[in-house]
């Protein structure tokens, strides 16, 4: 299928997305409705999950093979659909945190120049 | 994802539901943990995670497979479009399903009668027809292809010589007499060769096949296999059958087998019920033993090809067995040569006489599939265009043209495989049809139409040429498009001119055209079977019925059957209505047909290579006058013309121009089987074998001079065949109780069974092909012009608001239908004109041009067209003037 700009732009935010859900998971099974409070905790709410987008996600994850996902109970007693970090998973997790952070860098060093 | 994701999607959807559900509560629950109302957290806790739909239909998107998807996002719409619009798409459809079902009910006869005739029998492929050929002799045969029949001695040298051959098959047709009933039945059955069974693979249920010691010592082995049928309905399916013995033209015989159900026998056209071998020819084939008479010619059959020879190799062997022969038998076998045809031309049996007929039924049902597809073409773009907001808006929104051109696509393949699947069921149920146009009940049987994998491959290639050819052109159409202008309130003209209607005239045109030809050519074959019925074929067809007893299989030697035949002619002669009545040796135009002997004429010198031959029949005195045939000059036969009178014969026309040069022969000699002949009249001119047939030398011999113990009986009579049957049956059973005579039909009854098969099948299926296309074209017109009207609602309301009246208004559309008409007719009688030529085999004294049959399409075409154009104009006229303006 022909993919146009926005669809490309939306490509690289579900990246970043399936980066974090990833990061998330590496402490432990959890359901959807932790994963979206955990992200926005430890990111200290700067990131908002969009929530309609984090189910998108997390099946297109499971269908790569990198998470997961079996039906359990919940904290508060209720059926919740949880998932955990799969071996390829935390190996997608390692090489896509390092290309991150030398994302981060590069970046960082380009507008450490530009507010010099 | 994978194919187990596209396959397991909707499992996979409501599982998504359930997991947003789960989200829902949980975030109702912290709403809630954190003070809110019920209501008002579960109102936040939606509001937060927003569609759920929308999440789904994005899952949804993102495990698109998108080649399937679109296919079936396709189909769905497809079948959503047919749904709405029920009375299209059952048009369309029963449409596709008259045009793919009348050819595959053809293919199907194709199948089942020419090309693998025999399901039963293995290696069918591999079979020819084996017959010989044999320069300036009769021919016999009625298709074209002269053939006359071989020796045994010739055929055992083929059997013996050839190395590209599994086996020589002899299969000669014969007949016995059952009584069934109060009504003595001739079953028909083959002399056959000992390795018939063997090499057809064909394996009797009951009982064995032949036994190779069978072909030989004269009348040695009077055994018989039985077919299925005759074992079931005769036998009352008798588990002891074998062993038991059954008279057989007066011969006991063995029952030592019978045949599985569904094997006929190898004679298309005939249902076999008794096999004989070939040690018994003389009592199953006229004639005398012929087994050790390399001069007798009596054997049909085939041959199996070893596996990968073509019947070219094999002729080429056998053509050179046949010289060699020719070579070291120079008296029996000059000129003689040997023929193989594929099953389908076999010379010697209905598929040979077929075959043509249903090339021409072929090429009739796909002109009926072509008017079909024209028909849908047209219907599916006048579809398209009142869809054309639609398509606008879709190629406005970004729909790429081949989308939508895929669309339509899809919509023909949905309606085609629909109509394929409805056609193979009108192709199944109509696959015995042909065995109802054939009138004879009793010989029939295996003339079924066949449905395997072929048809099925036929239909289905029908189906997706179809749909290339009806859904292509609309969506070409729909492909120019122009956005702009369409996106603006359309306005059509149709009648005031030019427009887009162009291309959807153009359907219109051609199926007039092409139902034009097919009326023409139903028209011709009519005509054609009337003349054949009402011709005068040289003798009374009405007043003369035909029946007779078989005194043969009931044992009678020639001296009884003298006493009997005498006696039962002096009993029908005095029942009520009958004015005269005479026995013959056979009746005219059957397929046991008449003696034939080389003849010299006395003072007539033959050319050096010509062998004078003619045809006789053996007729009792009163022969003509029953007959109706005019005695020109001399006397008819007497009841002293017997064994011991001089011998004598009543010539015919034709027979004195060839040898006496027109000259009176009475008084005059000839000779023939080596015994002088005194010519003692002249009778007309008739026809003997078929309604085609030149005139040929033909002379009468008095029965008793030629005496058979088996003779048909002639009675000239007003009364109809019901009501004298009860009556010869009681005269038959008066002399003797355990006999039963023929059914009693007309003469003509009797010609039009024999004789007309071919006619009435081309007859029929074109006449019935002709009335479709007519339909077809109708319904097509009718659409056409229905919805021109409907398009040019504003243009015709303005029309009359400015003061055209209801009469200008219907001249108008009527002027529209008749244009196209006249044009589709004008194109027609040109195609027909140049392709009525391919029925010419089939026409019985009809030129192919026949004016009248033209002019009478013309008429029905033109009554077909008003009839189709009146309710569009009617409906015109009633158009309000200010609504349509307002609209």
């Amino acid at each position: 299928m022909p993919k146009n700009r926005a669809a490309a732009a939306q490509e690289m935010l579900q990246g970043t997305l399936d980066m974090l859900v990833l990061q998330t998971l590496i402490l432990g099974p959890a359901h959807g409705h932790t994963i979206a409070h955990v992200i926005e905790h430890a990111s200290e709410d700067v990131l908002q999950v969009e929530q309609g987008s984090l189910y998108p996600a997390l099946h297109r994850l499971a269908e790569r093979g990198w998470i997961r996902g079996y039906w359990g109970i919940s904290e508060n007693n209720r059926k919740a659909k949880y998932y955990e970090l799969t071996p390829k998973g935390r190996k997608q997790l390692l090489a896509e945190t390092g290309r991150w952070q030398q994302l981060v860098k590069a970046i960082g060093r380009v507008l450490a120049r530009a507010t010099e | 994802m994978g194919f187990s994701g596209f396959f397991h999607r909707r499992r996979q959807d409501a599982e998504l539901a359930r997991e947003l559900e789960a989200h829902i509560v949980h975030e109702t629950d912290e709403n809630v943990a954190a003070g809110m109302s019920p209501d008002e957290a579960r109102r936040q806790a939606y509001l937060k995670l927003g569609s759920r739909s929308r999440v789904r239909e994005d899952v949804w998107e993102q495990n698109t497979f998108s080649f399937f998807d679109d296919l079936w996002r396709d189909f769905r719409y497809t079948l959503r479009v047919l749904r709405r619009n029920p009375g299209f798409s059952l048009l369309a459809i029963l449409c596709l399903t008259l045009g793919i079902g009348s050819t595959a009910a053809v293919f199907s006869w194709m199948e089942g009668i020419a090309l693998r005739p025999f399901p039963a029998v293995a290696h069918q492929d591999r079979m020819v027809a084996v017959s010989a050929t044999k320069p300036g002799g009769d021919a016999k045969g009625t298709v074209g292809f002269g053939y006359t029949d071989a020796s045994w001695p010739d055929w055992l040298d083929f059997q013996r010589s050839c190395t590209l051959f599994d086996a020589f098959i002899v299969d000669r047709i014969t007949g016995s007499t059952l009584n069934i009933g109060d009504r003595a039945q001739t079953v028909t059955g083959s002399v056959v060769s000992s390795n018939y069974f063997d090499a057809l693979g064909i394996h009797p249920i009951l009982g064995r096949g032949f036994q190779p010691g069978e072909d030989s010592g004269r009348n040695a082995h009077p055994v018989v296999i039985i077919s299925y049928w005759l074992w079931k309905d005769y036998f009352r399916s008798d588990p002891q059958i074998v062993g038991k013995t059954q008279l057989l033209n007066n011969v006991p015989h063995t029952i030592v087998g019978v045949a599985p159900d569904g094997f006929y026998g190898t004679f298309v056209g005939y249902a076999m019920q008794f096999w004989v071998p070939v040690s018994m020819q003389e009592t199953f084939v006229p004639g005398g033993y012929k087994l050790e008479d390399r001069g007798a010619e009596w054997i049909e059959g085939y041959a199996l090809l070893k596996p990968g020879v073509t019947i070219e190799q094999a002729q080429h062997e056998i053509s050179a067995v046949a010289k060699r022969l020719e070579n070291d038998y120079l008296a029996t076998n000059r000129g003689r040569g040997v023929q193989l045809n594929p099953l389908w031309r076999t010379p010697f049996n209905q598929a040979g006489n077929l075959f043509p007929t249903l090339e021409i039924a072929l090429a009739v049902g796909l002109l009926v599939l072509l008017i079909a597809c024209a028909n849908v073409s047209s219907l599916l773009m006048v579809k398209s265009l009142s869809r054309r907001h639609e398509m606008t808006v879709r190629v406005a929104l970004g729909s790429g043209r081949a989308r939508l051109v895929k669309q339509l696509l899809m919509e023909g393949l949905v309606l085609s495989t629909i109509a394929a699947g409805c056609g193979l069921l009108v192709g199944y149920f109509c696959r015995n049809a042909l065995i109802l146009i054939f009138s004879d009940p009793g010989t029939t049987r295996s003339l079924g139409g066949q449905m395997d994998w072929r048809v099925f491959l036929w239909s289905a290639a029908a189906c997706l040429l179809s749909t290339v050819v009806f859904a292509l052109a609309p969506a070409f159409q729909t492909g120019k498009f122009n956005l702009a202008s369409a996106l603006k309130s359309e306005s059509g003209s149709v009648f005031g001119g030019h427009g887009k209607s162009r291309v959807r005239s153009a359907f219109v045109i051609i199926q007039i055209c092409l139902s034009f030809v097919l009326l023409v050519g139903a028209v011709l074959l009519v005509q054609s079977l009337h003349r054949i019925r009402t011709a005068n074929p040289g003798f009374d067809t009405d007043n003369v019925l035909v029946s007779g007893v078989n005194l043969r299989s009931a044992g009678y030697d020639a001296q009884r059957a003298k006493t009997f035949q005498d006696a039962l002619l002096d009993r029908v002669r005095a029942l009520g209505s009958v004015e005269s009545a005479a026995f013959a040796r056979a009746r005219p135009f059957s397929y046991v047909g008449y003696l034939s002997s080389s003849i010299s004429v006395e003072g007539y010198l033959p050319a050096p290579n010509q062998r004078p031959e003619a045809e006789y029949n053996p007729v009792s005195p009163g022969y003509f006058s029953t007959m109706g045939i005019p005695l020109l000059s001399g006397r008819d036969f007497t009841v002293s013309d017997n064994e011991t009178a001089p011998l004598v014969a009543i010539v015919n026309e034709k027979m004195v121009s060839q040898y006496w040069h027109g000259a009176d022969p009475v008084g005059k000699r000839f000779q023939a089987k080596d015994q002088w002949i005194r010519v003692i009249g002249v009778a007309k001119d008739a026809l003997y074998s078929s309604f085609k047939e030149a005139p040929k030398s033909f002379y009468y011999v008095p029965f008793r001079q030629n005496f058979s113990i088996n003779a048909n009986l002639h009675i000239r009579t007003s009364r109809n065949p019901a009501s004298l049957a009860p009556d010869l049956t009681r005269e038959v059973r008066a002399l003797d109780a355990s006999l039963a005579p023929y059914e009693v039909v007309t003469m003509r009854e009797h010609i039009l069974r024999t004789a007309l098969s071919s006619q009435n099948i081309a007859v029929a299926l074109v006449t019935a092909f002709g009335a479709l296309a007519l339909l077809l074209a109708a319904i097509g017109l009718y659409g056409v012009m229905a919805y021109s009207v409907t398009q040019s609602k504003r243009e015709l309301g303005l029309r009359m608001a400015l003061g055209a009246s209801a009469r200008n208004v219907l001249r108008l559309v009527f002027r529209h239908g008749l244009t196209l008409t006249a044009i589709g007719v004008v194109l027609g009688a040109v195609a027909a004109f140049i392709l009525t030529r391919l029925v010419n085999s089939l026409l019985y004294n009809v030129s192919a041009r026949d004016p009248l049959a033209f002019f009478l399409a013309l008429a029905v075409m033109t009554a077909a067209a008003l009839a189709a154009s009146f309710v569009p104009a009617w409906r015109a006229t009633r158009i309000d003037p200010v609504g349509a303006l307002r609209d």
